[in-house]
């Protein structure tokens, strides 16, 4: 395994495949498949300070080589993540959990931060301010650098465990961005987020979910992840979570090599229950095919 | 759950826009009248969930209605050709309450879970009623093959070209002692309203995963938030919470 680990901010993985938050739940459906402690790690449903319906549905479109969400984050509320999911996600995984986190204020992201600080499983908090699926929140926080440096500095002040920064691709200068968020003592940097996109409906000439707009992923969106996070990877320090349309191990070895220490798998799952098993399972055979020795080695080599 | 391949041994058109496909393979993980099966498509991302028509011990039946560019596609298949589908999906309808004569209320491609379900609630000995629904003479399947099972079939359509004239609400017996639905919005909403016993309605929502992860298809009920697809898609009347 020693030729697929990493090390995320201080904490070695086994491999660099991330489950990205949302696209996983907490771990249950998919360990009904496989044992998920096979896994790098995996980032939990995005979790905030009060539960969240999300949005009306239709939430879903479907898109050539991807999909649109608008979710809207959905979830139970940070109390109830840390009394009913986190012992139950216990269970079924024993490695440290990135526990993802929005908010609608700079108060919230801390409170939540602070709270699942406390939790022993969680081994980073990822912290999303990139949702573009919630008004008054998530994505506004991550247009603007001084605003991202804002959420950086307070989720700081409240944990030891390290942060990392979810960016969103719906932005002028995402480079900006990541160098402040670095600046703010943030200690990694993911990305990328979905991208705004819609989709019309020809039979009823109306939007196909009900918000209108969402966030479009999948295949589709691979080489502006790549290309976002090669930029990125090249101006700041602290490591990079690479994300966005990655569904083979070929891709994974891409991110990398842009620069990314890990590499979170999304939409995927959705589609194919077992691509994450199956592209930690095929990495091996794919190094041997390019003459990679260690994954640890090839990050940033292009 | 399972995400296996299945074989089609057929794919015909059955009525208007309407197909009817059977697959086989390893479909051990189907068990309850009521769940959907999310068939995976070359050059389509999202799969598209169907619900289960008939089963045997190696084979699946679904009807589906051409929609859209999938199922059009899907169409166009043919025996021998297979499928990468992910089979044991949803809750699917609890038979415990139907009492001696349950009424089955179907709308166009609301109709298909039905038929699995008649056929358990007829091998546990109860007396069946159906109505099914449809727009217009061309669009209806089904009647025969429910007369097979033995159930008490009525047909509604709105133009009256056959059957009763009218919606599936046109057409309630005055006796029955539970009911179960699946069908659009609309009619689920007028079956509520139309209805004087319990009974278990099976809904229908864009779906991102189809197994519980997304939350793509939630929905909220009087008992809290609920995933279509997993929590799903047949919820009980008692717990329903209509949108508007």
């Amino acid at each position: 395994m020693d030729r697929l680990s990493v090390n995320l901010c201080g904490i070695s993985l086994d491999n660099p495949v991330i489950p990205a938050s949302g696209t996983f739940g907490y771990g249950y459906e998919f360990a009904e498949l496989y044992d998920i402690n096979l896994l790098g790690a995996f980032s939990f449903k995005g979790t905030t300070r009060e539960p969240r319906f999300g949005n009306p549905t239709p939430r879903i479109a479907e898109c050539t080589a991807g999909m649109i969400n608008a979710v809207g984050l959905q979830n139970p509320g940070v109390d109830r993540v840390i009394s009913e999911e986190l012992p139950r996600l216990k269970k079924v995984f024993r490695k440290p959990v990135m526990a993802n986190v929005s908010g609608f204020s700079v108060e919230d992201y801390a409170y939540t931060c602070a709270l699942l600080d406390k939790e022993e499983q969680v081994g980073w908090l990822e912290v999303n301010v990139s949702c573009p699926n919630v008004h008054g929140g998530g994505m506004s926080f991550g247009t603007s650098p001084e605003a991202a440096a804002e959420v950086t500095r307070a989720v700081k002040a409240v944990t030891a465990k390290p942060v990392i920064i979810k960016l969103s691709p719906n932005v002028t200068d995402i480079v900006s961005i990541a160098q402040a968020c670095e600046d703010a003592g943030a200690d990694g940097i993911s990305l990328i987020n979905t991208l705004l996109g819609m989709r019309i409906d020809l039979r009823t000439k109306r939007p196909v979910i009900a918000n209108t707009m969402g966030g479009f992923s999948g295949p589709a969106i691979f080489p502006v992840a790549l290309r976002m996070v090669y930029q990125v990877a090249r101006a700041v320090k602290i490591p990079v979570v690479g994300m966005g349309g990655v569904s083979t191990a070929e891709d994974v070895i891409e991110m990398m090599l842009a620069g990314a220490t890990a590499v979170e798998v999304g939409a995927a799952n959705l589609i194919n229950p077992m691509t994450c098993k199956e592209i930690i399972e095929a990495l091996p055979a794919v190094m041997d095919q390019y003459g990679i020795n260690t994954l640890s080695e090839i990050i940033g080599g292009a | 759950m399972k995400d296996i391949l299945l074989t089609i041994t057929e794919n015909v058109i059955i009525a208007k826009n309407v197909c009817r496909m059977t697959l086989s393979g390893d479909v051990s993980e189907i068990r309850n009248p009521g769940e959907f099966i999310n068939i995976r498509l070359d050059g389509f991302y999202l799969r598209r969930p169907i619900s289960v028509y008939d089963l045997s011990d190696d084979t699946v039946t679904i009807i589906y209605k051409v929609v859209g560019r999938g199922t059009a596609a899907m169409s166009r298949m043919t025996a021998g050709e297979t499928l990468q589908v992910l089979t044991g999906l949803g809750n699917g309808y609890d038979l415990s309450p139907s009492g001696e004569r349950p009424l089955l209320i179907g709308g166009g491609v609301g109709v298909p879970p039905l038929h699995l379900l008649s056929k358990r609630l007829i091998a546990q000995g109860r007396d069946v009623s159906v109505i099914l629904g449809f727009n217009t003479a061309d669009e209806v399947f089904g009647e025969e093959a429910f007369r097979a099972l033995g159930c008490h079939v009525t047909v509604t359509t709105v133009d009256g070209s056959r059957g009763v004239k009218g919606f599936v609400t046109d057409a309630l017996p005055a006796d029955y002692t539970y009911f179960y639905t699946c069908g659009p919005e609309p009619m689920l909403k007028a079956v509520y309203r139309a209805t004087n016993t319990s009974g278990q309605f099976s809904f229908e929502e864009r779906m991102g995963c189809g197994f519980g992860a997304c939350m793509g298809c939630s929905c909220k009920t009087i008992t809290g938030y609920k995933r279509i697809c997993k929590d799903g898609p047949v919820l009980k009347k008692e717990e329903i919470l209509w949108t508007d």
